[in-house]
């Protein structure tokens, strides 16, 4: 399990490492290199290039401004999770970060990076699409920004395209008054869940996102939905598929079980 | 078809590994893990899985502990890297992780210890009283197959009674 | 006086190299030093023809070596050219296969070996691997038990019905289980299964070779069991004698049973492609060939027939179980062997037949892991006992104690043959008061309140109980060698492997206690064949029983010979003699003289090399009458002896465990876990209750987290630390209790009976006793998921039985 050979670069400007990424289709960004490395390693990736953007300047910055938590791409989930910051501003972040592998991956690994790296099983894309955050992206035809509901195409795939960067995430601040809570199930604890949910509860609105039940990250607006009701109603928006360590059918209990769980104690976050 | 490799690029690298400075010439897709073992001869870190799972290559990178089949070695220039050889005094010493593993038995054929070590040493020093949940958390990342943690556990709480013990000496 | 050492709970010496990061395991080897590097191209078929394997442009890539297929062997040693050894005959096993270091012609399961590159760096090979284009012919593969007793497809064409063996024991007279069954009062059948698993120890396979063209010596270091059976099979393979080869195991990252297995392909690719080189080359087994490429166990699917009475005592069982052995059967019918037998744990049915067939699939083969069928034969009985009580509705400790073997039965003769091709006989044992002592532990009698309580609070929980005899210390022989030098120092040989049990302390502590030497000055090596040539290996439970009776007995020899040399120097009677921290002295005199000198003085010399020495030689010492070595005598201070034992000590145990289940996520928690073990007299506890808690999470990780999860193609779909799910510390109890029970061996002069696999075997039965005690219906397939339970509960409730 060794990787196969790649050129490496490892630009100290972010223009440097647009134009790279411009000049080789094949190559590829390496950021945290948590999700990637592997990949590599069992051959299952073998870009050409990899433009390391570890060196690049400012990216590793967490702000609170304009109502939003800005990630930066270079910001570990550890630093995020440590952040007194963003707990305040935005708590579900913490939250779902605490379920993010172990601690040892969470110190090299990047929340920006695990959300291009759009995995239906990863609880920050999920927590994305929740907050209906975006994503800010540069190449050398100029920056965008991304808003996560158009952001997670298919799993494992996003709308990045091939010569963009993911520059920072951003997650609206919750607005006072509202609650917000996340919990998962996986086989062991660290290991991707086999359900997992996200919610915000604010004023009258209940919405729910689901990690591991559906092809791509997927909110469900729940509001007015009664509580006998919320996991029949959120599973009407999800596709729970069998795989090596649960069925479909436990899944979709899951869902139930913690849809119930996380929205009631969304709601008692919101009213606390 | 794999890529011809003949030509292969090297990367010339300078590796600061427990304080020493180390040049080597890689090429870009070396692991960390593989160059401190086969370039540097520093076998004390092993190699459980590639992909990130075992912990038993754990080392720490600015004293935070990250899996080093996960990073490359090109990435390391400037980073202080401590491994497992890094730990103990200078005179030979056992460090308090060290010496808690020793006396409560937490290791047995000693091949994931390394990356439990390196991981308990950085978890001690920013939780230095840890409660005995706080202690099973700190090693919840690395797998161990001989000992059923029983005693890893006893460890991590043995280490940090032996640090603290060495700290308060220290400060009369 | 010395304390004595035995049953103290010494650190281990082990640890001051291993936590320094100086454990020399296999890949640690000859670092830089011109090692090459091996690669191996592995089928991505569980089942197919080869019609063509094309290499070229392979050695074209810089840094490549060699490249072989099976076509090269015959031409670097014509026995290379040979199926692999089947290691353990058997008479029933008529149709055993085992495969080639390459693939011949086909291959049968995805992983099989079927190039091998040799490079500059794993890199480079790996590079190389993907270069070489093999044209497979698909067949269709046979994967599980069921398809291979179907037998639509065979794994090999020339296997009827894909079975390698069919056994039958029966303790009864022809007849006799028939008319038992039909004369007793009750009656219950079971069908039971037990998937896969695997040891996957923490370092995986490796193997590392040097040729010495200028001694044409071949020096192999590999991460093995068994150094002795690795080093016979190298000469002979490679056409060398047995003289020209040494094995070394250094230091072992786990093995659990997977390294017991030998050769492996890479072990003889190894060792011939250093000496047709001319450099030395290691291969490092990654964690995705450990999966598909070395070994598994426990597959089986369980057919039980009881007959009892009202009190539950068995009166007639019969057995018989279908055994998942993969493509190849090299360990033989050793795990089916052990299953029919240790089936029986502390029970004494009246009479007894277990009948197995070994199948053929194509999947990775089965050899021993840790508890080695044992497990899967306690969960047998142990489900049985279960729904025993649950139809007379008594107690499930009740209905246990009605079949017991009672303390003053043994030796008890189970009338059957065991692995060893020795008589089933047990040696000494204490089952009721080991039953007492679980009930107290985890705390059977007060179980019913706590559920109560539980219940209460809307929480479901149940309590399991599992017991089991485990014959240890299988045969042949065990040797050791001990050596004081004239430092005064004592060197210790055993020839048996280590892989973290802690032998060089465990041993030492022997050594110290009969030489009355200090623990300090006594250094063991274990699984170097240049130290002692004949040994087994580590397997079986059997280290501290055979190593340390030979180790006893070859300190006592090298005692006797202290004692008399001692005598004469003194010139005292050898009874008035006694040893402490290394200095032989008279009783009740100041007369002394320490070991070292001893040493001097038993070699008589004719050149001295220091101070000391000048004692021993000519002018200095001897009676000018008699040769300075007497006939019946040896120059120097050392002891060798041998311990070959009739038959197997059998350990015994039970695990009780509460669990709770969770009503809607059937979440499995465990609230408490305990044990009660008895493996004889104890060295040291410490490393006995180590190896308890090992065994007891890698018996959770069994029965709630482990399975090997193939497809209908073959394909392994979880060779991976992250979807093959062994578990962390938050998987594992919190807190294992744990109760001891001593009842000596009388078959060894130390009263130790085995304890390495004890702790794993009851897993299966245990969790899968208390989760049916939680949901109120029999679990009867494990491991269990969350998932599993679940969809059985669904099940359940959809047709109501």
């Amino acid at each position: 399990m060794k990787p196969a050979p790649f050129a490496y670069h490892r630009p100290g400007s972010l223009a440097d490492a647009l134009a790279i990424l411009a000049g080789d289709p094949d190559a590829k960004v390496l950021a945290g290199g948590q999700s990637l490395v592997p990949l590599l390693s069992m051959r299952l990736a073998a870009p050409s290039a990899l433009v390391d953007i570890n060196a690049l300047p400012g990216l590793a910055d967490i702000t609170v401004t304009d109502g939003r938590v800005r990630v930066g791409a270079l910001a570990r989930h550890a630093a995020v999770l440590a952040s007194e910051e963003v707990r305040r501003h935005q708590p579900l972040l913490a939250l779902a970060l605490a379920h993010v592998a172990h601690a040892t991956i969470r110190n090299r690994g990047t929340s920006v990076g695990s959300i291009v790296h759009a995995d239906p099983s990863a609880e920050l894309p999920a927590v994305l699409a929740l907050l209906d955050g975006a994503l800010e992206v540069a190449s050398v035809r100029g920056t965008r920004v991304i808003p996560a509901s158009e952001l997670f195409v298919g799993p494992l795939e996003s709308a990045l395209e091939h010569d963009e960067i993911a520059t920072a995430a951003l997650f609206p601040v919750l607005p006072a008054g509202a609650g917000v809570a996340f919990e998962e199930i996986a086989r062991r604890h660290g290991d991707y869940a086999m359900c997992g949910v996200a919610a915000v509860v604010d004023g009258d609105s209940v919405k729910a996102a689901y990690v591991s039940v559906s092809e791509v990250p997927t909110v469900v607006d729940l509001t007015g939905v009664p509580d006998a009701d919320l996991g029949e109603a959120a599973l009407a928006r999800l596709d729970p598929a069998d795989d090596i360590h649960a069925t479909a059918a436990y899944r979709a209990e899951l869902v139930r079980v913690l849809t119930e769980r996380v929205v009631a104690r969304a709601r008692g976050e919101a009213a606390a | 078809m794999s890529p011809d490799t003949s030509t292969e690029e090297r990367h010339e690298v300078v590796l600061t590994v427990n304080g020493v400075a180390h040049e080597v010439s890689l090429p870009a897709r070396r692991l960390l893990s593989d160059a401190l073992r086969h370039d540097l001869g520093l076998t004390g870190t092993h190699v459980g899985c590639e992909h990130g799972v075992c912990g038993a290559c754990t080392v720490l990178l600015d004293g935070a502990p990250v899996r080093a089949c996960l990073v490359l070695a090109v990435q390391c220039e400037g980073v202080e890297v401590t491994t497992v050889e890094g730990l103990g005094g200078p005179d030979g010493s056992l460090s308090p992780v060290q010496q808690a593993f020793a006396e409560c038995h937490g290791l047995q054929c000693g091949f994931c210890t390394p990356g439990f070590l390196t991981t308990v040493t950085a978890g001690l020093r920013d939780n230095p009283t840890p409660t005995h949940e706080e202690a099973r958390e700190m090693v919840a990342g690395n797998l161990c197959r001989c000992t059923g943690y029983q005693n890893i556990v006893k460890a991590v709480e043995r280490a940090a009674v032996i640090a603290g013990d060495a700290t308060a000496e220290e400060a009369r | 006086m010395t304390t004595k050492l035995m049953g103290q709970g010494v650190q281990r010496v082990e640890d001051q190299r291993l936590l320094r990061g100086q454990g020399r395991f296999v890949d640690d080897v000859l670092v830089g030093q011109g090692t090459l590097h091996v690669a191996v191209l592995r089928s991505p078929h569980a089942h197919a023809r080869i019609r063509d394997i094309d290499v070229s442009g392979v050695l074209d890539v810089e840094g490549v070596h060699a490249v072989w297929t099976y076509d090269d062997l015959a031409g670097l040693a014509p026995n290379m050219a040979d199926p692999l050894p089947l290691l353990i005959p058997h008479p029933a096993l008529t149709q055993g296969r085992t495969q080639y270091a390459l693939a011949k012609d086909e291959v049968n399961y995805v992983g099989e070996a079927v190039a091998f590159v040799v490079a500059e760096d794993r890199y480079l090979a790996e590079d190389a691997v993907g270069r070489i284009q093999v044209d497979y012919e698909l067949l269709p593969p046979v994967v599980g038990i069921e398809a291979a007793r179907a037998a639509d497809q065979l794994v090999h064409p020339d296997v009827p019905g894909n079975v390698a063996a069919r056994l039958v024991q029966d303790t009864g007279a022809p007849g006799e289980l028939e008319a038992a069954m039909a004369a007793a009062p009750h009656r219950l059948s079971l069908d039971l299964t037990v998937e896969r698993s695997a040891c996957t120890p923490l370092e995986g396979r490796g193997t590392v070779a040097r040729w010495d063209p200028d001694t044409n010596r071949m020096t192999v270091w590999s991460s093995t069991q068994t150094s002795t059976g690795v080093r016979a099979v190298v000469a002979a393979k490679l056409g060398l004698d047995l003289g020209q080869v040494d094995v070394v195991t250094p230091d072992v990252g786990g093995g659990f049973g997977v390294k017991i297995n030998h050769p492996w392909p890479e072990e003889l690719l190894v060792p011939l492609a250093a000496r047709a080189l001319g450099r030395p080359v290691k291969f490092t087994e990654d964690r995705r060939e450990h999966f598909i490429s070395s070994a598994h166990e426990r597959g089986q699917l369980q057919h039980i027939e009881v007959g009892f009475d009202d009190d539950g005592r068995l009166q007639a069982l019969e057995v018989t179980f279908w055994h998942d052995h993969g493509a190849y059967i090299p360990y033989g019918l050793i795990v089916p062997i052990i299953t029919s037998t240790q089936l029986l744990g502390p029970y004494k049915p009246r009479v007894y037949r277990v009948t197995f067939e070994s199948l053929y699939t194509n999947t990775v083969m089965v050899t021993p892991y840790r508890g080695a069928g044992r497990p899967q034969g306690c969960y047998a009985m142990e489900r049985t006992m279960d729904a025993i009580a649950a139809y007379l509705g008594k107690d499930r400790t009740e209905v246990r104690a009605a079949n017991f073997i009672q303390p003053d039965e043994f030796p008890y003769d189970q009338r059957m043959t065991f692995q060893d091709g020795r008589e089933l006989e047990y040696d000494s044992g204490d089952y009721p008061a080991m039953l007492e002592k679980i009930k107290a532990l985890i705390g059977w009698e007060e179980f019913p309140r706590f559920r109560e309580e539980m219940a209460a609070q809307g929480r479901q929980v149940g309590i399991g109980l599992a017991c089991y005899v485990e014959g240890t210390g299988v045969g042949p022989y065990e040797g050791a060698h001990v050596h004081i030098e004239t430092s005064g120092k004592v060197k210790v040989a055993t020839g048996l492997t280590s892989q973290g049990q802690g032998h060089q302390t465990a041993f030492a502590q022997l050594v110290a206690d009969e030489l009355g030497v200090r623990f300090e000055d006594v250094e063991v090596v274990t699984g170097d064949t240049r130290r002692m040539a004949y040994a087994v290996g580590t397997f079986a439970s059997r280290a501290a029983v055979m190593s340390g009776s030979a180790i006893h007995l070859a300190a006592k020899r090298a005692k006797e010979k202290v004692l008399r040399i001692a005598a004469e120097a003194l010139e005292a009677s050898e009874d008035d003699l006694e040893i402490v921290d290394g200095i032989v002295s008279v009783r009740g005199t100041t007369a002394h003289i320490d070991l070292g000198t001893i040493a001097v003085l038993s070699n008589p010399l004719r050149y001295a090399f220091d101070e000391r020495s000048k004692l021993a030689t000519q002018f200095s010492v001897g009676d000018p009458g008699k040769p300075p070595v007497a006939e019946d005598d040896e120059p120097g201070l050392e002891g060798k002896d041998f311990y070959s034992p009739e038959r197997s000590t059998f350990a015994s145990g039970m695990h009780a465990v509460i669990v709770e289940t969770d009503p809607r996520t059937a979440e499995i928690k465990i609230l408490k876990y305990a044990v009660v073990h008895d493996c004889g007299n104890l060295i040291n506890p410490m490393i006995v209750e180590g190896q308890i808690h090992g065994g007891v999470a890698q018996g959770v990780g069994g029965a709630l987290y482990e399975r090997m999860v193939y497809d209908e193609s073959g394909q392994l779909l979880n060779a991976s630390f992250m979807d093959f799910l062994m578990p962390y510390v938050t998987e594992v109890p919190d807190g294992i209790a744990i109760d001891h029970l001593e009842t000596p061996s009388p078959l060894n002069p130390l009263g130790i009976k085995g304890a390495g696999e004890a702790g794993v075997i009851p897993s299966a039965a245990v969790f899968a006793s208390a989760i049916s005690d939680a949901e109120g219906f029999p679990i009867t397939a494990m491991p269990i998921s969350p998932s599993d339970l679940f969809q059985l509960r669904r099940t359940l409730t959809e047709e109501p039985s």
